[in-house]
């Protein structure tokens, strides 16, 4: 038992412990690459310089890290509240889909700065809409929302396909898209924003949207941890008794963090369909909601851990990619399973060092009785 | 002094009798806490040995250690003068130690007989191990005192019973030595009276048992010796007969205390709360409140006694708006209180001027992993003075929570600690403080004391007795009569569901009340 051990220092917590992790799943993934016959070395270096070593690069990695940090706090937010949404996936998918519609319907006849806007609210709208429903299924009808929103998952993917297929799709056109934008809805990329006042950076997918997820996790930290209804929402994610005893109503919190997080994962579409795809596609959320799990329990379901975690990740698909394209002998397949180690230490074995590490630093307490 | 002289006598054997369990130099640390240091107890061979100490004292560690749940760091124990190594409670059941936990381990839906034969169903099918099962019930209850009906469901027996089946459990097991762990915590006095009597025939019959409580009262009553721990460690060891509550008392904490606070008399002023013929019911839609009218006033401080589970926690959860009410009116100040909505309603009875300290402290009145300054507004986070425009003042709340732990004499008094870090007493000083600071007119008050040591109660009671000076209505449930008849100023005895009567603690006795709680008297 551990009762009475004093706390370790909060440096433990946020910074060691995830450390510690990545570090174990680089020697794992170390391990299966000098299996197939390669330099573990050498491909940490590909790694490395592939995510972060030149212009190019950077862009592309905090292009993913956007997507990870919208659908990171989307967990946390929930989190909070004592839920586990595993529908960020779909919701950003739906929320994409928002974001979509307020471009094909409003390009070309309202200005960038109003569909911007607009493009914000339906894509958090859709969002928190699709994640409205498990929310108010958990509080109003007890369906477990780790059940619900997988569910979701599946029916938003069928109910894309199907617009996709016979709604949205270009008359005549064998790709299930959409048409593409107008050209005044694309967000600007962070090369055209840094350009404008004389700064040359590499061109990449980059675009305004990563300044949204910021400020997203900015509002996210004060909205939890600096407004009552923040506080209320922490109240009800640790103990619904007082919550009921303290005169707050659960289950209109459920609801309102379901919808929250789901809002938040949503906006996933401003960076996939406004800032980089312009049209609608199917598919274009490929597994960033999950991801957004494995940084939400990194990042420690706070923000600023969120924003580190979301950039590692990012990093590690970019790196990842740029590792298939240049040690050819690492099948896709095995970039892939790199990824999976890191999510898998970071993610689901996030506890496996620190009772250890905790005991390590931990303070003693001054003797009581 | 007290120390010296309780080793001395500790030493000498007992009465032409042996040890039934010594334990010896026991040190025991739970990461740098140290819950028992150097302790030694040596309990005589049939003989009723109590031992007391406030919450955290280490009574219940030592007793752990005795049953097997944990490993003494440091130190001996022998079972009938031969050491003895218990990694687990079947090696302290086969040295014939039994314990009695607090809350009892019976499986509900079985009968007494499958209950007892639990884990010691001796072979492949039942039928065997179950006759013999019987005839032994049959002889210990002829030999004890104990009759039980063998084929009854544990379910349906009343908890005084049950509590028998548990013994009955222990001895079957060939248990010598017993191990009771407040046992009277759920029990009428009456029941508890039954209890001891039959403890008393356990030891005339050779047997040993070691009763641990926090009642004075019943040591007094009961035991042949009794040992005093305080923080961790043992600080007295003495014929029950030599001494006195009030010197237990001092010994537990080290220095006197004053038990039952004085207090003027009541002057009791405008009706506060009024409840008027309320049901309320448990989650599985079964009655627990049927029927229940009375008022409380401004300036004066009511009672509610009864054997906990006769619906006083309903009762209580009803009026603070947590739960809703079957059916029946709830009017404070005057003004009509929805009881629909649990959750909305505890939000408006606020407003209106209620303060309430719930019977569970760790999940309702506290939460889990907040520090002590975020859990001193919950229930008021919406309120302007904590906030700056729309943000919380972090800063604020701080600052008043640290008021409030130096006037509550809440310790340490840091309020940026996780709240449940602080003791018991102290957890509760600081819901009481949130309650109290809030101005409230009426103030319910589930269990004040529970779980909370000798300083905290004088302390927590003397705050209680001046929120009524002050002219506030307060409401008191608790199933410890000794607080229920030093506090009010009326007592509203609960009995299934119903109050079954009401009466004035200067008249009253306990026997009375004890009867009353039982259901068995009405008031005259």
């Amino acid at each position: 038992m551990t009762a009475g051990l004093g706390k370790a220092p909060r440096w433990v917590d946020l910074a060691l412990v995830p450390l510690v992790n990545l570090v174990a799943a680089l020697i794992v993934s170390g391990i299966v690459v000098a299996a197939v016959g390669q330099s573990p070395l050498k491909a940490l270096e590909v790694l490395v310089t592939g995510s972060f070593g030149y212009g190019e690069a950077i862009g592309y990695t905090l292009y993913y890290t956007t997507n990870f940090i919208f659908t990171g706090l989307a967990v946390a937010v929930a989190f909070h509240a004592g839920l586990f949404n595993i529908g960020g996936e779909g919701q950003a998918y739906i929320g994409g889909l928002g974001v979509g519609i307020a471009c094909l319907w409003l390009g070309g006849i309202l200005p960038f700065p109003l569909i911007f806007l607009l493009a914000i609210v339906f894509g958090a709208a859709f969002g928190a809409g699709w994640a409205y429903v498990p929310g108010w299924l958990q509080a109003k009808r007890g369906s477990h929302v780790v059940i619900t929103t997988i569910m979701f998952n599946f029916i938003a993917s069928a109910l894309m396909t199907y617009i996709m297929v016979y709604v949205l799709i270009v008359p005549g056109q064998q790709s299930p898209e959409s048409r593409g934008f107008d050209p005044s809805t694309f967000l600007p990329t962070a090369k055209q924003m840094l350009g404008s006042v004389g700064i040359e950076i590499a061109a990449s997918p980059l675009n305004l949207s990563f300044l949204v997820a910021l400020i997203a996790a900015a509002a996210v930290w004060v909205f939890i941890w600096y407004t009552h209804l923040g506080y209320e929402l922490r109240v009800v994610g640790k103990s619904e008794r007082a919550a009921v005893y303290s005169g707050i109503s659960p289950d209109r919190h459920i609801i309102l963090a379901m919808a929250i997080s789901g809002g938040l994962a949503g906006l996933v579409g401003l960076n996939e369909i406004m800032g980089v795809q312009h049209r609608l596609l199917l598919n274009f959320t490929g597994g960033v909601g999950f991801v957004g799990i494995a940084v939400a329990l990194m990042g420690r379901n706070h923000p600023f851990g969120i924003c580190l975690a979301a950039l590692l990740f990012g990093a590690l698909y970019q790196g990842g990619s740029e590792l298939a394209f240049s040690m050819p002998q690492l099948s896709k397949e095995m970039v892939v399973v790199i990824q999976g180690l890191v999510i898998l230490f970071c993610g689901a074995l996030e506890h496996l060092f620190r009772p250890q590490l905790e005991r390590l630093f931990a303070k003693p307490l001054p003797a009581k009785a | 002094m007290t120390a010296a002289l309780a080793l001395d006598s500790a030493i000498a054997p007992p009465q032409g009798g042996r040890w039934a369990i010594e334990a010896i130099g026991i040190d025991k640390w739970f990461g740098p806490v140290h819950a028992n240091r150097d302790v030694t107890l040596r309990v005589a061979k049939g003989s009723i040995h109590g031992i007391v100490g406030e919450n955290g004292a280490g009574k219940s560690t030592l007793m752990n250690i005795l049953y097997g749940y944990h490993r003494a760091d440091r130190g001996e124990i022998l079972i009938d003068g031969k050491a003895a190594d218990i990694h687990r409670p079947s090696d302290a059941l086969a040295l014939g130690v039994g314990m009695v936990h607090q809350h009892f381990m019976l499986v509900e839906p079985f009968t007494i007989l499958e209950n007892v034969l639990l884990g010691a169903e001796g072979g492949t099918l039942l039928a065997e191990g179950r006759d013999k099962a019987r005839a032994e019930l049959e002889r210990l209850g002829r030999d004890y005192g104990l009759e039980v009906d063998p084929d009854a469901l544990v379910e349906d027996l009343p908890v005084g019973i049950q509590q028998r089946v548990e013994i009955l459990k222990a001895l079957y097991r060939g248990a010598e030595t017993l191990i009771l762990d407040e046992p009277t915590g759920v029990l009428t006095p009456q029941e508890a009276d039954r209890l001891f009597q039959f403890l008393r025939v356990l030891r005339d019959q050779g047997k040993t048992v070691i009763l641990i409580t926090h009642k004075l009262r019943e040591i007094m009553d009961v035991t042949d010796r009794v040992t005093v721990m305080r923080r961790g460690a043992v600080v007295a060891d003495l014929p029950t007969q030599n001494t006195s509550k009030e010197e237990l008392a001092e010994l537990m904490v080290g220095r006197k205390v004053k038990l039952g606070g004085d207090k003027a008399r009541a002057a009791p002023g405008a009706v506060v709360l009024e409840v008027e013929d309320l049901h309320v019911n448990d989650e599985q839609g079964k009655p627990r409140v049927r029927g229940v009218t009375f008022n409380v006033r401004a300036g004066e401080i009511v009672g509610i006694a009864g054997v906990s589970g006769n619906g006083q926690t309903e009762l209580l959860e009803a009026l603070g708006g947590i739960r809703p009410a079957a059916s029946g009116r709830i009017r404070l100040k005057g003004n009509e209180v929805g009881t629909r909505r649990p959750g909305l309603t505890a939000r408006i009875l606020r407003r209106l001027g209620l303060g309430h300290v719930p019977e569970d402290r760790h999940r309702m009145g506290l939460v889990a992993g907040f520090a002590a300054y975020e859990n001193a507004i919950l229930g008021h986070q919406d309120e302007a003075q904590y906030h700056r425009g729309w943000l919380l003042d972090r800063a604020r709340m701080v600052d008043y929570c640290g008021e409030w732990m130096k006037g509550y004499d809440v310790r340490p008094d840091n309020p940026l600690l996780e709240a449940l870090s602080f003791s018991g007493g102290n957890q509760q000083k600081l819901v009481v403080a949130r309650e109290m600071e809030h101005a409230p007119d009426l103030l319910l008050v589930g269990q004040p004391t529970r779980g909370v040591d000798i300083g905290a109660i004088e302390f927590i009671h003397k705050r209680l007795i001046a929120m009524r000076d002050a002219g506030k209505a307060v409401l008191v449930v608790s199933v410890e009569l000794d607080e229920i008849m030093a506090l009010s100023d009326r007592i509203l005895v609960m009995f299934d569901g119903r109050i079954i009567g009401e009466v004035s603690p200067e008249t009253a006795t306990e026997r009375q009340l004890g009867l009353m709680m039982a259901g068995i008297a009405e008031a005259a």
